[in-house]
């Protein structure tokens, strides 16, 4: 018998009882299917214990690496403090350090935060105003080198939040800032293995934490980043990339303009595109495709059929909130 | 019989396995693959895990009904028995590529084969 602590509930599994099984006994409400480990509806997470190996099986090896595990397939080997996803993330306060212009539609914000730690690289939080009107963004850095968070927020038309960051957010304020959330980062497990990075726009952002994560581990297989926007104005940090290629022989990266001619240096057409036409199959590489929804739907489809394993393909698509819908 | 056909063939880990094979021939076989052409991929993977957990006669909660609304709006696409057929025939080189052994293909194929006439609404 051990407890399993949720919130301010404490639950007892009993013995032979999974996870799911006390929960659902003492009517907590947990989104369950198949009770097999097959449908992996009822992903949980531990907070502090390592979960059972069996209850992991199956996932993606970020979420195990978080202490995700499937309630059904859990027989606990000792008490756990658990969180449910549906749960609302906390909050603790950062304060803004930087915020300044990265383009001339996107900020660079850097948040000073504590605990830095436990974020990674290619996650994403959410940032709050006062008011409570909340957004995600994704971490372009890696937090526990600097103690900061990176992001890079791009003006959306009618985007309150954006436009609030853009305008009113002053150096030296404070900023609450969400738990990590996502499973979209590097693993320094398999360094050998070739990682495609494909973003358009602020996908840059996730795409430069996952890069220097998994430089700053030796990654020793080919990196190859791809990073896309309509025009040549909406991409930045170019000269970086480019400065960064030279001094990383297995790191290339390749801006790619889609609308009208690409300038000398840039390539013309759809970031996705060129990734996959230069690449001749992904049989064992490991892709994260970062930014517009229809871009990251559309390339997990053709690197699965390019022989990337459905388990190696990591996704970060950008939902924009339906108030900035810009028919308003 | 001790353990069921889906415990047998190696439980979750090979529906996993199986999905990835699986999904890819059907995505690449263009007598078919309109059929599973949709936008939303992690939606479809979770149907062929769905229909591998079927095949290996593990839990799931389908009926006939269920099996015949589910695939309703693809027998009005015009899917007929020779795409069933298809289906069958990855779903038999798959295993064949994981090594499953030919009496425990002969099982998830027969499971699956039950399902044909509902499946085709006929």
């Amino acid at each position: 018998m051990f407890d399993l602590k949720i919130k301010n509930n404490r639950v007892t599994c009993r013995p032979g009882e999974t996870v799911l099984d006390a929960l659902l006994r003492e009517n907590i409400n947990i989104p369950y299917g198949c009770k097999a480990g097959a449908c992996q509806s009822c992903v949980v997470q531990s907070l502090d214990a390592k979960p059972p190996a069996k209850a992991q099986g199956g996932l993606k090896d970020t979420l195990k690496s978080s202490g995700h595990f499937l309630a059904c397939q859990c027989h606990p080997e000792q008490p756990m403090t658990l969180k449910l996803s549906k749960e609302a993330a906390s909050f603790v306060d950062g304060r803004v350090a930087v915020n300044e212009p990265l383009n001339r539609n996107t900020q660079l914000l850097i948040i000073d935060i504590n605990d830095a730690d436990r974020y990674r690289a290619g996650q994403f939080v959410n940032l709050q105003r006062s008011d409570g009107l909340t957004r995600s963004y994704s971490i372009a850095n890696i937090p526990h080198a600097s103690g900061t968070l990176e992001f890079h927020i791009r003006r959306l038309p009618g985007g309150r939040f954006s436009t609030w960051v853009h305008e009113e957010l002053k150096v030296g304020d404070s900023i609450p800032v969400s738990e990590p959330q996502g499973h979209c980062f590097y693993l320094p497990d398999r360094k050998e293995q070739g990682l495609l990075l494909i973003g358009t726009g602020t996908g840059l952002a996730p795409l430069a934490g996952i890069l220097a994560d998994a430089l700053s581990h030796g990654h020793s297989g080919p990196i190859r980043l791809f990073h896309g926007s309509r025009e040549h104005e909406d991409l930045y940090r170019v000269n970086e990339m480019r400065e960064l290629a030279e001094h990383h022989p297995n790191f290339s990266y390749t801006p790619c303009i889609s609308s009208g001619d690409a300038p000398e240096g840039f390539t013309q057409g759809r970031v996705h595109d060129a990734a996959l036409s230069a690449q001749a199959d992904l049989v064992s590489w490991r892709v994260f495709l970062c930014g517009h929804p229809d871009m990251v739907k559309s390339a997990q489809k053709q690197a699965y059929l390019k022989g990337a394993r459905l388990a190696d393909i990591y996704c970060d698509a950008f939902v924009v909130s339906a108030e900035q819908a810009p028919s308003a | 019989m001790s353990n069921s056909l889906y415990e047998r063939i190696g439980g979750e880990a090979a529906v996993n396995a199986a999905v990835d094979l699986f999904y890819r021939k059907v995505l690449s076989d263009y007598r078919i693959n309109r059929f599973f052409d949709s936008t939303d991929m992690d939606a479809q993977i979770a149907k062929q895990k769905a229909f591998f957990t079927y095949a290996f006669g593990g839990p799931n909660n389908y009926t006939g009904k269920d099996m015949r609304s589910a695939h309703a709006h693809l027998v009005k696409m015009g899917m007929n028995g020779s795409h069933f057929d298809a289906v069958m025939e990855h779903l038999g080189a798959t295993l064949h590529e994981l090594n499953v052994p030919e009496d425990l293909i002969a099982e998830a194929a027969a499971i699956a084969l039950g399902a044909r006439s509902d499946v085709l609404g006929l």
